[in-house]
This record gives C-alpha cells, sequence and structure tokens, in this order.
C-alpha cells in the first residue's frame, strides 16, 4: 500500500516537472508566474539604501526611491536641455522679490544686489494632491487618529508597515513644505544641508538650536530619543511660513539665488506631521518604523515592499494627480520619439521592481536574457557591447544590435579631477615657479590615454571646471585651455612635452632636477584603491611624471586617512571628484572659492585654491542670472583657474546606457531622479523576446549523463569483478 | 558532561570579551569614529559640527576604553567600549549606526544563509565521502590516479571560477535556472539549487582528497585486516567499519562548522543574490557600521565556541572511549 502511494506521488511529481516543462515560460525567470506580461519595471540596486527621509538622504542611489515618493516644489523639464526647472507640486514658478534691511519690498534686484537684506520666494501649490495610503492618516469613526496613539502591546504583532490594516490619506497643504524645511534642523535627523542651509534661510539656525535645547531636556527626562516627537507646528521661524493652505514662504538671507534648485531636490518636498508623529510612537523604530525606511509623498508612486535585503518594490500611488507627458522638447526629440506620449497622463508604469544585485556579471547576464529593461555598461562589458570607431565614434556590437538593444550617451554633469595642494611648499602657491611646475605637469599628464586606457573612452578631457551642459561651459576654440591645449582643425591637441619640459626647468627643474641642489624632484601623489586597476593606474601616473624625469611616489591608503590628510592640508597632489548638486556653474566654480577651502574653512575647495580676484569675480558671478553679463564673469574666471592651474582638470565622466526595444521614452536626465514617471514599456513584446530567447537547452544535460555513466562504468565493472575475484585470483 | 558543558561555556566568557576586545581595537584604529560620522554623514558638505551631532547622538562621544574624566568605576562604564559592548553578551545587538534593529535583520537574513548552506553541506558529504571511498576502493589502481588527479585540478580552481563558469553554463547557455535571485517560501528552491550545485562542485577537490585520507588510513588497520581474515566483503569493511572509524575526523571537520552555517558564505551570497549574513556583514564592514560588524564577530566568536563545544560532545557519543571530564 506504501509502496503504491510513494509510486503515486514520483508520478504525480513528474507529472508536475513534466507539466512545468511543457510550458513554454522560461525556467531561468527569476520573476514569479504571477508577474508574466504585467506592466512592471526591472531595475536593481546594488547597496541598500542607507536613508528614504527627505531630510537625510543625500545620496544618488538613494534618492532615485525617493524622488518617485516624494514631490518636491520644483523638477527638472524631462527633454529640455540645458536643465530647466518647472512646476511639479508647485502651481506655477516661485514669485521672488527682494526686501531691504527695513522689510521693504524693492520693485526690482538693486545693480550688483547692494541694499538686499533677504530673498523671499512665495510657492504656491496646487490644489488637490493628495498623499498615497498611509496609516498615520487612518482615522475612526469618530475623526480620530487610530494609529497615533498605540502602546507597545499593539504593536506586538506588527513587522512592517503593511501589517497595519487601515490607511488614509489626506490632501497636500502648504503647511507640510514648511514642516520639513523645520525639520532640517532637527537636532536628531542631522540633516546634512543643514550647516548649508542654516547659512542662507533666515532663523533656521535659531531654530535649530531651540530644537537641540527641547530634545536634549526631554532625552535627559528618560525619553528614548526615537520615541520623541517634538510638534514643529508649534516652532514659529521667520524662514519658512504658511501664507494659506496652498502658499507658503521662504525667506532666505541676502541672495542665494541656486536656492531655485534646492526646491527640486528631496530636502524641500512635504512631510505630514502625522507621519512624524506616527513613527515617534514607542516600539516603531525597534521594529525598523520609521520614516527613513517607509516613505510617504504624493509622487507617482508608493514603496509598498521595502526589503533592502532583497528587493523593494513601488507601486502606483492611487491617489496621484496625474501629470500630463511634456507637449515640447529639445531639438531632435521629436524624431526620436520621444513626443509621441505627449500630453499622455502619467505614470506609464504599474510598478517598478528593484532587486537587489551586487555583482555587474549576473546583472549583465540577465539584462541580456531580457530580465532587465536596462543597464549600464561596465568595463566588464564594455567589449561585448559597444565598438569604438577609429574616430572615436561608439556604436553598438553586431550582438547588441541583433538583440534590438539600444545606447544612449551623455557626458554628466561631473569632473574628476587632479589637484594640487596650493599650500603645499614645492607644488603649492600662485608664484611662478609653482605655477610652471604645475603647468608643466598638466601638459605631461595624458588624459587622452588616461581615458582611453581605464574608461573605455568614456570621457571627454576636461578644459576648465565646467562640463559641458552647465552655463559658461563653451565649446570649441573658445572653450580649450590654452596653457595646455592648441587648437587644430581637428580640435585640441595636448601641448608637447617639450613645452612641458621647457616650463619645468623655468620653474627650477632643468630635467626633473633642482637646480639649486641638483637632487632629483620627487613628489607625492596621495590617493587611495587597490586591486590590480589601482595599481595599473599608479604605473600609468608613474610613466606621465617620468616623462619629464620627475619621480612620483605613490602614497596609497585608504579612505579614511585620505580624507585627513585632506582635511589637515598634508596631502602633495591627489585625485578627486565632483558630482553637480544643480547645473549651475557656481555649484563647480565654488570648489576654487577661497573661502571654502577645505583645511581653513572645511569646504568643499580639496585644493585650498585662493586667488583674491577670482572670489571677487566668483562673488559677482554667484548672484547673476544667466547671461553676457555673467558667461563674462565665467569666462574671466576660468583664464584665471587655467593660469594658476590648481588642478590638472582631468575629464569629465561619460555615462553610457543600453536598453531594450520594448523600454521607451529614455532620454538621459543626469541631474534629476524622478524620471521614471515618464519611462513606458511594452509587456507584451518584452514576455514574447524573454521567451524566444530563453529556450531551455537539454543536450548538454544529456550530455553531461553519459559522460557521468561512462565515468561510472569502469568503476561499476572493477567493483564487480573485486567483489567476485578469489583471493587467489586478486593475489595474481 | 553537564559540569564540563557549563564550564567551557563559562571558559567562553573572557574569550568572547577578548575578541570584543580586539574587534573593537581593530576596528577603531581603522576607522575613528570622525570617520565613521563622515561615512554615514555622506560624503558632500560635512561640517565638523554635523560630525560632532552625529557622534554625540550615536554615542561616539565618549572616550575609547579609559574616561579619565570621570570617577570610579564610570572610569570605564562610561566609555565606548563598555556602552557599546556590555549587552551583546545578553545578546541584545541594538541599532545599527544607520538606525536598523540588528538582531531583526540577523534574524531575517540567518535563513536564506542556511538555505544554501545546509543542503550543501549535506550533499556535499554524501558527494565527498561516497568519491572518497570508491578512490579508497580503488586505491593504487587507474582510476585512483585519475581520481586524485581530477581532485587536485578541481582544488587549484578558485571558488569564484565556479560560480562565474556556474552562472554561464547553467543559466545563460543552458537556460535552467535563474543567473541570480531569490524569493521567499517554495519559490526560493529554484534560486539555492544553482549556489548549492556550485558550492558541493566547488568543494569536491579538496575533500574528496582529505577524506580519501583518512580512509586510506583506517584501511591500513589491525581491525580491517581482521575483518578481510572473517571473509567479509570489501563493500562491508568499507561501509561497516571503515566508515564508522572514520567518523571522528570527519565529525571533527563538519560539527565545528555546523554553527557558522548561520553566517552564511560572502562570495557566494554576493554572487547570487542572496540576502543572507555573509552579504550583510561586508556590507557592514563596507559602510564602517560598527554596530552590525562587533554583532556578527561577537556572534562568529560565540558559534565557533559553541561548534568546538559540540565536537566534543560529539566524539563522546561516537567513540564510547572518550569520555567528557
Amino acid at each position: 500500500m506504501r509502496k503504491l502511494r510513494r509510486m503515486r506521488s514520483s508520478i504525480l511529481l513528474l507529472l508536475v516537472l513534466f507539466a512545468a516543462g511543457c510550458s513554454d515560460r522560461p525556467w531561468n525567470d527569476p520573476y514569479p508566474a504571477s508577474q508574466d506580461g504585467k506592466n512592471i519595471l526591472y531595475s536593481s540596486f546594488s547597496e541598500r539604501p542607507k536613508h528614504l527621509d527627505p531630510a537625510r538622504s543625500y545620496s544618488s542611489n538613494e534618492w532615485t526611491f525617493i524622488e518617485q515618493i516624494y514631490e518636491a516644489p520644483l523638477q527638472y523639464h524631462y527633454l529640455k536641455r540645458p536643465y530647466t526647472l518647472v512646476p511639479r507640486a508647485a502651481a506655477r514658478m516661485p514669485e521672488v522679490w527682494y526686501e531691504d534691511a527695513q522689510g521693504h519690498r524693492l520693485p526690482r534686484r538693486p545693480p550688483g544686489g547692494k541694499g538686499i537684506a533677504a530673498t523671499v520666494y512665495e510657492i504656491s501649490i496646487r490644489p488637490g494632491i493628495r498623499y498615497a495610503p498611509h496609516p498615520c492618516f487612518a482615522k475612526d469613526a469618530r475623526g480620530g487618529y487610530l494609529y497615533h496613539h498605540l502602546q507597545e502591546r499593539d504593536l506586538l504583532s506588527v513587522h512592517r508597515l503593511s501589517d497595519f490594516p487601515v490607511t488614509g490619506t489626506r490632501e497636500l497643504t502648504a503647511a507640510d513644505y514648511v514642516y520639513e524645511i523645520k525639520r532640517l534642523a532637527h537636532p536628531r535627523l542631522l540633516s546634512p544641508i543643514f550647516g548649508l542651509m542654516r547659512r542662507y534661510i533666515e532663523g533656521l539656525d535659531e531654530l535649530g538650536r531651540r530644537l537641540k535645547r527641547d530634545y536634549d531636556a526631554r532625552r535627559e527626562a528618560g525619553e528614548a530619543p526615537e520615541a520623541i516627537w517634538l510638534d514643529l507646528r508649534r516652532y514659529d521661524f521667520p524662514g519658512a511660513r504658511v501664507v494659506d493652505r496652498y502658499t507658503y514662504r521662504v525667506r532666505i538671507k541676502g541672495e542665494y539665488p541656486q536656492f531655485l534648485y534646492w526646491l527640486a531636490m528631496p530636502f524641500f518636498a512635504p512631510v505630514p506631521w502625522e507621519a512624524d508623529r506616527f513613527y515617534s510612537q514607542p516600539g516603531m523604530a525597534e521594529r525598523n518604523l520609521t520614516l527613513d525606511w517607509y516613505p510617504v509623498g504624493t509622487g507617482p508612486y508608493m514603496l509598498t515592499e521595502n526589503n533592502p535585503n532583497l528587493r523593494m518594490r513601488m507601486d502606483r500611488n492611487p491617489y496621484f494627480r496625474g501629470e500630463p507627458y511634456p507637449a515640447e522638447g529639445a531639438p531632435g526629440d521629436a524624431e526620436r520619439g520621444l513626443l509621441a506620449d505627449a500630453g499622455r497622463t502619467l505614470p506609464f508604469i504599474d510598478s517598478i521592481v528593484f532587486n537587489l544585485e551586487k555583482e555587474d556579471i549576473p546583472y549583465w547576464n540577465k539584462f541580456l536574457q531580457g530580465y532587465y529593461d536596462t543597464s549600464g555598461v561596465t568595463s566588464d562589458s564594455f567589449d561585448q557591447a559597444v565598438r569604438v570607431g577609429s574616430g572615436g565614434e561608439v556604436q553598438l556590437s553586431p550582438a547588441m544590435q541583433a538583440k534590438g538593444i539600444r545606447l544612449s550617451t551623455a557626458v554628466a554633469p561631473s569632473v574628476y579631477y587632479f589637484g594640487f595642494n596650493m599650500l603645499d611648499p614645492v607644488v603649492g602657491g600662485l608664484d611662478e615657479r609653482a605655477r610652471k611646475l604645475r603647468l608643466a605637469i598638466s601638459i605631461a599628464l595624458d588624459y587622452e590615454e588616461y581615458i582611453s586606457i581605464f574608461t573605455n573612452d568614456r570621457g571627454v578631457p576636461a578644459q576648465g571646471p565646467l562640463p559641458p551642459g552647465i552655463f559658461g561651459y563653451r565649446q570649441g576654440k573658445a572653450g580649450i585651455n590654452p596653457y595646455v591645449y592648441d587648437w587644430t582643425p581637428q580640435g585640441p591637441r595636448r601641448k608637447p612635452l617639450s613645452v612641458a619640459r621647457r616650463l619645468l626647468a623655468e620653474a627650477g627643474y632643468p630635467d626633473g632636477r633642482d637646480a639649486k641642489t641638483g637632487k632629483p624632484l620627487i613628489l607625492y601623489l596621495d590617493t587611495t584603491g587597490s586591486g590590480p586597476d589601482a595599481k595599473a593606474q599608479f604605473d600609468w601616473f608613474r610613466k606621465q611624471f617620468e616623462k619629464l624625469h620627475i619621480q612620483l611616489v605613490i602614497r596609497n591608503t585608504d579612505y579614511n586617512r585620505f580624507q585627513e590628510k585632506m582635511n589637515e592640508g598634508t596631502a602633495q597632489m591627489f585625485q578627486w571628484g565632483w558630482n553637480a548638486d544643480y547645473p549651475d556653474p557656481e555649484n563647480f566654480l565654488f570648489l576654487l572659492y577661497g573661502p571654502n577651502g577645505k583645511v581653513k574653512h572645511h569646504g568643499e575647495n580639496a585644493a585650498n585654491y585662493a586667488n583674491p580676484e577670482y572670489d571677487r569675480l566668483f562673488e559677482r558671478m554667484r548672484n547673476l542670472p544667466n547671461g553676457p553679463e555673467r558667461q563674462a564673469l565665467i569666462d574671466r574666471m576660468l583664464e584665471i583657474v587655467r593660469h594658476d592651474a590648481p588642478w590638472a582638470w582631468g575629464y569629465y565622466p561619460k555615462q553610457f546606457s543600453l536598453y531594450h526595444q520594448w523600454y521607451h521614452n529614455v532620454k538621459p536626465n543626469l541631474i534629476a531622479r524622478n524620471t521614471l514617471k515618464y519611462r513606458r514599456i511594452d509587456p507584451q513584446l518584452r514576455e514574447r523576446l524573454r521567451r524566444a530567447w530563453n529556450r531551455p537547452v537539454l543536450w548538454p544535460l544529456g550530455l553531461l549523463l553519459l559522460l557521468l555513466v561512462l565515468a561510472v562504468l569502469p568503476a561499476w565493472i572493477g567493483y564487480r569483478r573485486h567483489e567476485l575475484a578469489t583471493a587467489r585470483e586478486e593475489a595474481e | 558532561m553537564y559540569a564540563y558543558i557549563v564550564r567551557r561555556l563559562l571558559y567562553a566568557i573572557p574569550i568572547l570579551v577578548g575578541v570584543n576586545l580586539i574587534t573593537f581595537v581593530l576596528f577603531f584604529v581603522v576607522n575613528p569614529p570622525d570617520d565613521m560620522a563622515r561615512m554615514q554623514l555622506g560624503m558632500k558638505r560635512v561640517t565638523p559640527e554635523a560630525i560632532a551631532r552625529w557622534k554625540e547622538a550615536h554615542g561616539y562621544d565618549l572616550p575609547l576604553l579609559y574616561n579619565a574624566g570621570e570617577k570610579g568605576m564610570a572610569r570605564l562604564t562610561r566609555t565606548i567600549f563598555f556602552q557599546k559592548s556590555v549587552r551583546l553578551f545578553l545578546f541584545d545587538f541594538g541599532r545599527s549606526d544607520s538606525g536598523r534593529d540588528i538582531g531583526y535583520d540577523i534574524r531575517q537574513r540567518m535563513w536564506p544563509s542556511l538555505l544554501i548552506a545546509l543542503p550543501t553541506l549535506v550533499l556535499g558529504m554524501l558527494v565527498y565521502v561516497s568519491f572518497a571511498l570508491l578512490l579508497a576502493f580503488f586505491r593504487g589502481t587507474r582510476l585512483d590516479l585519475g581520481g586524485v588527479v581530477l581532485c587536485v585540478v578541481l582544488m587549484s580552481i578558485s571558488a569564484l571560477y565556479y560560480i562565474i563558469v556556474g552562472q554561464y553554463v547553467i543559466g545563460k547557455v543552458m537556460r535552467l535556472l535563474p543567473i541570480s535571485g531569490y524569493d521567499h517560501g517554495w519559490l526560493a528552491l529554484k534560486f539555492t539549487l544553482m549556489p548549492v550545485l556550485v558550492g558541493v562542485l566547488s568543494s569536491v577537490g579538496a575533500s574528496s582528497r582529505f577524506y580519501r585520507s583518512i580512509f586510506l588510513e583506517e584501511l591500513g588497520r589491525d581491525y580491517v585486516r581482521t575483518a578481510r581474515a572473517k571473509g567479509l566483503r570489501e563493500s562491508r569493511v568499507l561501509f561497516r567499519h571503515v566508515l564508522r572509524n572514520a567518523l571522528i575526523p570527519i565529525l571533527t571537520n563538519v560539527v565545528a562548522i555546523l554553527p557558522l552555517l548561520f553566517l552564511g558564505s560572502l562570495i557566494m551570497e554576493s554572487f547570487f543574490g542572496i540576502p543572507g549574513l555573509g552579504s550583510y556583514t561586508i556590507d557592514a564592514i563596507n559602510r564602517q557600521d560598527f554596530a552590525i560588524v562587533r554583532a556578527m564577530v561577537f556572534l562568529g566568536s560565540f558559534l565557533y565556541i559553541l561548534g568546538l563545544l559540540l565536537t566534543d560532545i560529539s566524539y563522546s557519543l561516537v567513540d564510547p572511549r572518550v569520555r567528557l571530564s
């Protein structure tokens, strides 16, 4: 009987396996069958996000999530270039006016900004915007909040947000934006931009002190830090005030025109007080239920699964107000089909699944199988994906073209540079000797070669601190660095090494030796890096310096030690980079502004460069609107820094992206992250191609079995012979 | 035996304190609290005030090991070491530096690690022992020679290579299983099959050779000669006598690592996208999250001690001549 039952089970199992085999669903499909043909975008993340709280998050991999969830007042136009700010949750662009020291509104900006005591931004938001469903809004029949007075015992069966059965929503108001601005000063949140914003937003510094005083008092009274709820609605401060239900004002000390760009970042997105209240209850933080992990916003998507160890999933926010796809774009966008969806309501995709994928190789293979919709190009997959022509033109490899994969490239608003510490006695200072030494090195460092070897040609040699696409950048002859490059009909060409050697001799180091002492010139490059790639780079740098007979000593340390050296100013030369916060020249030129020096002022000017004329021009330039006057100032500033050469300028990285034929509306936007709402996929086409590309290949299994039998057979024969042999036979 | 177990557990306390102290010193030599703060706050616009506030909020504003500003026992207790370590001994791991509940994360992540590690161990043992017995059976023949050569070849290949080739052949060329990923419940099975196969295969060479040498050593003993003299079949000699007597070194090998299976495999989890404890630890090291690193080292040390204790106990069960006292 038991034997019969076992046989039946075996037959059943075989039938199930056979049925699975007969289905044309790919065996290697990593997604559940319930997702077949669904309008889901598949993407990945390699590192779990540290923060999802808009006041704390300051990393592009985190903004990939929260920019879909939270709605700042402004956003960048998806298609227009140069990058243009447009309203998002705001009904229109903010009204901006200036006030004098007495608080009187000035009719217009005075020349040079003289007499401006404050700038006021009045922002009106669209009525009718609603938050995604969240338990913090849930109310009972009498209108009281269901989950605002929870005890530890109420949370015994709660482990994630979805364990709260009831959710609610409410309309977005201007007060939510003001609430979030106050959160920037919250002592527990440690917002990374509090230090910057307290210099600009009126009264934010004082608000921070008041909040800290009250917070510390409650901590000393024994309250757990995570359970302290400071009702920020009760803390009035002049920097941000509600005007009416849909309008609020932000008051900036003096002038800070770049503040508009900040209004497009999650730091200035709305946070409802109910969420803060809800998450501050005892027992919530112990269950990882915090705003840092379960965001609540008004954007097109809401986070429905937050398992940063495995998967993050966002689904369409059922209360999203809808937003039309842009009807106009940059020249050529219509031809590329980027305006085909003009006017249609966003978002197009129902869900976005981000899978944890730590390694490039599995990600790349799954992309080729159709299980990811888009992919970057790593150095491992570069040769497989892309062909670079002799003229530097880039095109897809035949294998990629056969799959219908498409390529998009864009120069990132970033710069990777080789810096000189201007406080260093050998390479630093503004005197001619050091300047010529730096220029000689700048010419010798062949970044064209570097880009070719180490980035697979994914970069553009830098001519200054401003990358393409940023106002002030000039193309062609007018944009080259004349101290390092010559202009030719083919474009900029690095000056010959003889020029570098002459400069080196004029600097007092003929043939790489100190003219006074005769000793060889030894320079030090402080860097971080490990592994074969880093070693190859170090060798390359040594080779570049050897061209000038300069001995280069690489001081390779871990990133912490490197940071320490940079903060103390003990590094001599270094490599560093900067990704733009916003597409304004101020965000790059401030990297060389004297009062922003790293050693003296703990700023981002890692070279500690300080040129009084440059600083004066910077102070004028930063508050000007884009136009001829600003361009003229930038031209002069670039001329100064190219002459002084505090950096060897390095290169602007290029981003390569691949995407499948079913993925539409792809236009690289390297400043904004809220772009998933514009994307569209064709799930039916994807499903069809996935099945065609992933039919199981079984013959190697048969071959393997055969090999196994062939391997076991002699053993079996030998065993049988051994067992059947007599002792005499064995001995013989 | 109970007294022995209690005594061994008590011995564990100073070992754990020592391990914790060494981890603490090594970690803070490489990662001072300022660097941890910088890492947590992000790389941009980090001011000294923000660093100071982060340290204060996370309890890293105290001296590391000795607080000269305090009196009495507070000189030792008002230190980062004491404040961050004492709760570990109650298995209260606290919160990570980014605010997550470490105990919860460990409980969540140990299952995927186990789901890979346990089948790999069981299946691996079956394969390694069978293969080693086969080689021992055919000792001195061409089959044995071929097997040993194969083992040497297999053990000369890096584990990473097995993973990449496994993913390429099974996932990409034959398209039989997903290349990487993970899911819960029954869906996890299709994601665990390839890591298990690769895990078993990557250790066939080294383990089979190790067990073969154990079996060969046993085969030279008197009791084997006696068994053969009695006319027992070779298969019976091997499976009934040799295998049983070879259990002690096998147990030493296996039981000691049993508790460590919880900790997962670093490379395997990373390449196959398994959300286990191996990747949890390496992520914490990369993020300079001392709270997690400390918890995982403590847990690892404790499990290792537990493993050694279990090995001792298993000796007494397998070999009646061994008595724990």
